[in-house]
């Protein structure tokens, strides 16, 4: 097939698909309106969160609590993802480790500027803290494990762009991470089914409510949080250090 | 006003988003994925959608990158020596 057979079959294609989806745009609601459903909807969702659950956040009601199920599978998702990720980027038959510090040592590390590497390196346990914070607060104030957890990651990441290989690789042996990966998506499953053990069905909320406004509250969507929280910063920094080490380390056999 | 605010950052994401798109050179892509990233960023402030900033946050600015980079020098580093 020649390049304009090729165009005039795209093109078909792209009218039907771009006709197909303005029609679908057009019968949205306007920016910023809802159906009466989504409506009922949101105003039982804010009805349970706070009265019921005693968490001030209404979305991490939702993704936590109302449909924790989801939320379950979503965690699953990560594992199988970074699994996967893992499985592909290992180290095939046909290659070989190279310690990056025998191999080079005078060049691991440099090329950097000095301000990357001093701001990289001073933000780091700050940006630590405010992951904790935001994990730990998931309930009360926007964040929670999901969003937490990536922060949780960035003090890795940002120690992988500041500091020297050395230093980098002491904190981040790999077993610790996918042992701690596996602690927390065990944990997570293993909450949901307490809940069916007190007979009322997976992932519910069988832990007491706690007082309004407080880290001790929302009963299980608090807990919930704080397992997510080091899932998916494992998650995050054992995608990020396996490419690290196919960069620095693994080399085609010669 | 929020209307127009809207407006306009969502004209931004697609005009940096676009400019992405057509940078070819992966590099350079990187540089461009910053005011794409910050465009997104704005973008979900002006929503309300906070839980969302803050991963936008980490992902845009710090962990896409960085990993696009590693990638980089890993294909870089095969082409020096096969």
């Amino acid at each position: 097939m020649n390049a304009r057979a090729r165009r005039g079959v795209f093109l078909v294609g792209a009218v039907g698909v771009f006709g197909y989806l303005m029609w679908g745009v057009a019968g949205l609601n306007g920016f910023g309106h809802h159906t009466q459903t989504a409506l009922r909807y949101a105003n039982g969702v804010v009805a349970a969160a706070s009265p019921l659950r005693h968490a001030s956040n209404a979305v991490t009601t939702v993704v936590m609590d109302v449909r924790g199920v989801d939320t379950a599978g979503e965690e699953l998702l990560l594992l199988a993802a970074i699994v996967g990720m893992l499985m592909v980027l290992r180290k095939a038959d046909d290659e070989e480790i190279v310690p990056a510090r025998l191999e080079a040592p005078d060049r691991v590390g440099t090329g950097r500027s000095r301000a990357t590497s001093v701001v990289a390196v001073s933000v780091a346990a700050a940006v630590g803290v405010l992951g904790l914070y935001i994990v730990a607060h998931g309930q009360l104030t926007p964040g929670g494990g999901f969003q937490g957890g990536v922060v949780l990651a960035a003090p890795s990441i940002l120690l992988l762009i500041g500091a020297r290989h050395e230093t980098f690789e002491r904190f981040h042996y790999g077993l610790a991470w996918e042992i701690v990966q596996a602690i927390a998506v065990t944990a997570f499953l293993g909450v949901g089914v307490a809940g069916l053990i007190e007979g009322r069905g997976f992932l519910a909320n069988i832990v007491g409510p706690g007082s309004l406004g407080t880290v001790y509250s929302a009963g299980t969507i608090a807990l919930l949080n704080v397992i997510a929280g080091p899932a998916v910063a494992t998650a995050v920094v054992l995608a990020a250090l396996q490419i690290y080490h196919q960069m620095i380390e693994i080399r085609r056999e010669r | 006003m929020t209307a127009a605010v809207q407006t306009l950052v969502m004209l931004s994401v697609a005009v940096f988003a676009t400019v992405v798109v057509l940078t070819r050179d992966p590099l350079h892509q990187i540089i461009a994925l910053t005011p794409f990233s910050i465009s997104l960023i704005l973008l979900f402030t002006v929503l309300q959608a906070p839980d969302v900033v803050l991963s936008a946050v980490v992902v845009g600015m710090l962990a896409w990158p960085v990993m696009v980079l590693l990638a980089l020098g890993k294909l870089r580093r095969n082409e020096v020596d096969p």
